[in-house]
C-alpha cells in the first residue's frame, strides 16, 4: 500500500496542466431562466420514473396537475364570464327584471343566457350598503366610516407621531362620536340628574385629593386611589350620558332602519372594541391565583366558547327580555350586539391568554422585584408585550367575528347579508340569476375585507417574528 | 395590627375581593331569576318540562331522525322533537366531518407540493373559502345551486337510472334487511376484532423475532372478505327498494313516488357541502403548519438511516406532525359541530330549526327550551376538551 503511493508520487508527470480559466458554462437548463424555474415548479414533481412505484407518483402527479389546471381554468373562465363577458351592465331603458330576461322568459337576451345581472346591484346599491337608512341622512354614515377609515389608517402607520394617543382616542371618543352621528344621539334622560352625579363625582374626586394631601385622616389617606377612581368613574359615566343627552339637531334614527354593511360594521367593530378590555379582564382572570375568580372566569369562557353563535343570538333575543327588569326593553340590534359582545370577549380572552402565557417568568418576578403592585405590572410590564405578542391572534379573531356578524341576520336584523337576501326577495327583479348576482357582488366584499386583514395579520406576524429574533 | 398593615395583607386583601366577586356574581344572579319569575308570572307562565310529553303539531320534512323516531304528526312528542334535531344535527357533523378531513388532508399536502398547479389551486381554494362567510357559502349552494336543479317532475338519472335528484332532493336506492343480516353484521364486527388482535399479535412477533407481517393487507382481507363470504353463503339477505320516477301519468302524480328508495333532502346536501368546504379550507392550514413543524433533520435523519420515503413518511414524519394537528384539527371538527346550526337558516330540521325555531314557537317555553339546547352543545364541547386533553396527555414529549 504504502509502496504504491510512493511510486505514484515520483510517476508525477502531469500530462496537462491548464493554463487558463476553465470556460463559463452557462447554468444547467433545469436551473435558470423559464425552463429552470418550469423544470422546478411543474416538471420535477412529474419526472421520476426510477421504479414502479415512483413511475406511478409520476403518472398520477401529472393526471392531478392536467386535471387541475383545466378545473381552475374552467372555474376562472365561467366566473369571469358569469360576472363580467356576458354579464348585463346597463338598464337604460328600466326594464327591471326584463333587462335581464332571456327569450323565453320573455326578455331580449339569448336563450339559455345566464350571468350576472348588474342593475339589480345598482337598483339595491343603497339598501345593501345603508339599509332604510334616510338618504338625505346618509352624510352622518359616510362621516363615521370616515372617521374611523382615517384613524386606523393613522393608527396603522408606524412611521406617525402620537400614536398611542390617538388610538386611545378611537376606542373612547370615536365610539360615542358614531353613536351620536349614527343614532341622532338626544337620548331622554334628565339633565337634572346628569347634573347631579356630575357634581357628586366632582366632590367625590376632591375629597381623594383632600385624602391623599393627608387631611382627612390616616385611615382615609390609604384610600385615596380608590376615592378618586370612583370620582372618575362617575365623572365620565355621566359625561357620556351628558353627551348622548345633549340634542345637536340630528334627526334621531331608529335602529330598525339601519341596515346593510352599515349593520355588519357596527356590530363588527363593537364587538371587538368591547371584547378587548373584557376579554383582558376574563384573561387576567383566569390566570389568577384567586381560585373563585380563576373558576367564574373559566366558566364564562368555556360556557361561551361551548355553544354556538346562532344560540346565543337566539338567547339574547328571547330570553333577554325575560331577565331585565319591567319596562326595561332593548332594541332589537342592542340584544344581539349584547350577545355578540359576550361570545367575542370569551374567544378574545383566550387569545390574550396566550399572550400571557408566552411571557417569560422572569418579566412577572422583575416586575415584582421592582416592587410594582399587581395592577402596575401588569399595565406597564405584562400586558404591552402579551397584547402585541398577540395582535396577529387578534386580528383572526376579529376577521372571524366579521363573518359571523352575517348570522344576525337568522334574528331578522338587516346586515349586509340580511339586506341582500331580502333585495333578492324583490319581485321587481325576480330573474333566475339574481340570487347569485347577489351573493357573488356580497361575497366579494367580505372577500376583500377579510382578504385584507389577514394580510396585515401576517405582515405583522412576520414583523413580530423578526424583532424576537435575537 | 394597625389599619394600614390590615389593609394591604396580600392574603386578607385577597380573601376579600374573592368574596366581593361571589357576592356580587350572586347579587346579579339572584336579581335575573327575580326578574325573570315576576316577568313569567306577568306573562301567565310556568316553568317545568311538562311541555315535553305533549304532542307536537307540525311537519318535519323526512330525514334519518324522523326516520328513527317514527315522527308522526299528532302522535310524536316535543321530547320526540328534540331527539330529532339531536339526531339531525349529529348526521351533519359525522358527514361534515369525514368529508372535510378527508378534502382537508388532501388540501393542506397539496398546499406543499412542489408543483406550482397543484400548490397554487391549494392556495387559491384556501384563500377564497376561509374568507367568505359560511352563511353566504351556504346560501349559495342553497340558493343558487341547488334551485338549478331539475323541478319535482323532472330529474337527472344518476348511475344509469338507479339514482336520481331533482330540486326535492337526491333519490337513492334504500337496503332493506332480510332476516340473516344481522348474521352478516355480526360477523363484520368479529372480522374488526380479529384484525385489531392480528395487528396487535403481528407487532409483538416483530418485536420479538424480527419477522414482518403484512398485518394491514390480511386486515383488510378479513375486514371485508369474512362479511362478504358470509353475505353470500346466507344467500344475500338483503334487498334494496329503488326510487320510482313516473314521467306519465297524471300531472301531480308524476315525479318520485313516496315510499320507494330513500330521500337525501336537498337542505342536507347544501348544509354538508357548505360545512365541509369551508371547514377544509381550516384544516388545510392546520395540517400544512403541522408538517412544516417536523424539523426537516427528522426526514434527513431517517433517510441516513436507510428508511424509504414512505416508511419515512409514515413512522417520523406524520407521527410527529399529528401531535401538532390533533388538538387544532379537534377544535375544527367542533366549530364544524357547532355551525351546523346555521341550516336553521335554510331550514333543515337540525337542533336549532326545529326544537329553539319551530317548536318554541308552538309552546313559548324560552329558558326550558332554550337551556335544552345549549346543553347539547355544551355536552359536544366539553366531550371534544376531555379528549383533547387525554390525547395531549398521551401524545406528550416526555422531557427527560
Amino acid at each position: 500500500m504504502a509502496d504504491h503511493k510512493h511510486s505514484a508520487n515520483q510517476n508525477s508527470e502531469h500530462a496537462f496542466v491548464r493554463a487558463e480559466d476553465a470556460p463559463l458554462l452557462p447554468p444547467p437548463a433545469t436551473e435558470a431562466g423559464i425552463t429552470g424555474w418550469l423544470w422546478q415548479n411543474i416538471f420535477a414533481s412529474m419526472a421520476d420514473f426510477s421504479s414502479a412505484g415512483a413511475s406511478l407518483r409520476s403518472a398520477c402527479v401529472a393526471a392531478l396537475t392536467v386535471f387541475l389546471l383545466y378545473f381552475g381554468f374552467a372555474q376562472i373562465y365561467t366566473l369571469l364570464d358569469f360576472g363580467v363577458f356576458s354579464a348585463v351592465w346597463s338598464d337604460p331603458d328600466e326594464l327591471k327584471r326584463e333587462a335581464c330576461w332571456t327569450v323565453d322568459q320573455g326578455g331580449g337576451l339569448p336563450s339559455g343566457w345566464h350571468a350576472a345581472c348588474w342593475p339589480f346591484i345598482y337598483a339595491k346599491h343603497k339598501f345593501i350598503m345603508y339599509g332604510a337608512y334616510p338618504s338625505e341622512e346618509l352624510w352622518r354614515v359616510n362621516l363615521s366610516v370616515l372617521l374611523g377609515i382615517a384613524g386606523l389608517a393613522y393608527v396603522l402607520i408606524e412611521r406617525l407621531p402620537r400614536r398611542r394617543e390617538v388610538g386611545a382616542m378611537m376606542l373612547t371618543l370615536y365610539p360615542l362620536l358614531c353613536f351620536i352621528l349614527l343614532t341622532g344621539g338626544n337620548l331622554a334622560i334628565p339633565f337634572g340628574s346628569i347634573g347631579l352625579w356630575l357634581i357628586i363625582g366632582l366632590a367625590v374626586i376632591s375629597l381623594g385629593r383632600l385624602a391623599k394631601r393627608g387631611f382627612l385622616g390616616s385611615t382615609l389617606s390609604e384610600f385615596h386611589a380608590f376615592i378618586g377612581l370612583t370620582g372618575w368613574a362617575f365623572v365620565i359615566y355621566n359625561t357620556v350620558r351628558g353627551l348622548g343627552a345633549v340634542d345637536f339637531g340630528l334627526e334621531p334614527i331608529d335602529t330598525r332602519d339601519w341596515g346593510g354593511l352599515l349593520i355588519t360594521l357596527v356590530v363588527a367593530v363593537t364587538g371587538i372594541v368591547v371584547s378587548l378590555p373584557l376579554g383582558i379582564i376574563l384573561a387576567l382572570g383566569r390566570r389568577s391565583e384567586m381560585p373563585a375568580a380563576r373558576l367564574i372566569c373559566t366558566v364564562f369562557i368555556e360556557f361561551w366558547r361551548g355553544v354556538p353563535l346562532i344560540t346565543v343570538l337566539f338567547m339574547a333575543s328571547v330570553m333577554l327580555p325575560l331577565f331585565l327588569p319591567e319596562g326595561v326593553n332593548f332594541d332589537n340590534l342592542l340584544r344581539a350586539l349584547i350577545g355578540v359582545m359576550l361570545f367575542s370577549a370569551a374567544y378574545m380572552a383566550e387569545v390574550i391568554r396566550g399572550g400571557l402565557q408566552a411571557i417569560d417568568k422572569g418579566q412577572y418576578e422583575g416586575a415584582q422585584a421592582m416592587g410594582l403592585s399587581y395592577w402596575q405590572s401588569m399595565r406597564l410590564i405584562i400586558l404591552p408585550q402579551a397584547l402585541t405578542h398577540v395582535i396577529p391572534g387578534i386580528v383572526n379573531t376579529f376577521i372571524g367575528l366579521f363573518k359571523d356578524t352575517t348570522l344576525v341576520s337568522i334574528v331578522g336584523i338587516f346586515d349586509l347579508l340580511g339586506a341582500g337576501q331580502s333585495a333578492i326577495a324583490d319581485a321587481a327583479w325576480s330573474t333566475p340569476v339574481q340570487a347569485t348576482t347577489m351573493y357573488l357582488y356580497i361575497a366579494i366584499i367580505f372577500f376583500v375585507f377579510c382578504f385584507g386583514m389577514s394580510r396585515y395579520s401576517i405582515y405583522m406576524e412576520n414583523k413580530l417574528s423578526k424583532s424576537r429574533r435575537h | 395590627m394597625s389599619f394600614s398593615a390590615f389593609f394591604y395583607d396580600k392574603r386578607l386583601r385577597s380573601v376579600l375581593f374573592q368574596a366581593l366577586l361571589v357576592l356580587s356574581i350572586a347579587f346579579g344572579f339572584f336579581w335575573l331569576v327575580e326578574n325573570t319569575v315576576s316577568n313569567l308570572s306577568d306573562q301567565g307562565k310556568s316553568v317545568g318540562f311538562s311541555f315535553l310529553s305533549q304532542t307536537a303539531g307540525f311537519q318535519i320534512s323526512s330525514t334519518l331522525g324522523t326516520w328513527l323516531m317514527k315522527y308522526e304528526v299528532g302522535r310524536s312528542t316535543y321530547l320526540d322533537v328534540y331527539f330529532i334535531g339531536i339526531i339531525n344535527t349529529f348526521v351533519v357533523a359525522v358527514l361534515g366531518i369525514l368529508a372535510a378531513a378527508v378534502l382537508g388532508f388532501s388540501i393542506g399536502i397539496m398546499r406543499l407540493s412542489h408543483n406550482l398547479v397543484i400548490r397554487g389551486f391549494a392556495t387559491v381554494y384556501v384563500e377564497m373559502l376561509r374568507n367568505i362567510p359560511l352563511l353566504l357559502q351556504l346560501f349559495f349552494w342553497y340558493f343558487a345551486v341547488l334551485r338549478s336543479l331539475p323541478s319535482r317532475r323532472e330529474q337527472t338519472e344518476l348511475f344509469s337510472g338507479i339514482a336520481g335528484i331533482n330540486i326535492t332532493g337526491l333519490y337513492l336506492p334504500a337496503p332493506i334487511a332480510q332476516s340473516g343480516f344481522m348474521i352478516v353484521i355480526l360477523v363484520f364486527i368479529m372480522a374488526i376484532i380479529g384484525a385489531v388482535m392480528l395487528s396487535k399479535w403481528a407487532t409483538k412477533r416483530q418485536c420479538k423475532t424480527g419477522r414482518t407481517f403484512p398485518a394491514f393487507w390480511a386486515g383488510l382481507g378479513l375486514i371485508v372478505g369474512t362479511p362478504l363470504v358470509a353475505f353470500l353463503a346466507l344467500g344475500s339477505p338483503l334487498d334494496w327498494s329503488f326510487p320510482e320516477f313516473k314521467y306519465t301519468g297524471p300531472l301531480l302524480r308524476r315525479g318520485f313516488q313516496s315510499g320507494t328508495g330513500m330521500v337525501i333532502v336537498p337542505e342536507l346536501i347544501a348544509v354538508w357541502l357548505a360545512l365541509s368546504l369551508y371547514t377544509a379550507a381550516f384544516i388545510a392550514e392546520i395540517v400544512r403548519a403541522g408538517i412544516l413543524a417536523v424539523a426537516k433533520g427528522q426526514t434527513e435523519a431517517s433517510y441516513s438511516l436507510g428508511l424509504r420515503p414512505g416508511i419515512t413518511l409514515r413512522l417520523i414524519v406524520i407521527p410527529q406532525a399529528l401531535r401538532v394537528i390533533i388538538p387544532p384539527l379537534t377544535s375544527q371538527f367542533l366549530n364544524l359541530t357547532k355551525n351546523s346550526s346555521l341550516a336553521v337558516a335554510i331550514a333543515y330540521p337540525e337542533l336549532v330549526s326545529i326544537f329553539a325555531g319551530t317548536a318554541l314557537n308552538q309552546v313559548g317555553k324560552e329558558i326550558e327550551m332554550i337551556a335544552m339546547m345549549m346543553t347539547v352543545y355544551l355536552t359536544f364541547s366539553l366531550l371534544t376538551a376531555a379528549f383533547m386533553n387525554w390525547f395531549n396527555a398521551r401524545v406528550k414529549l416526555v422531557e427527560r
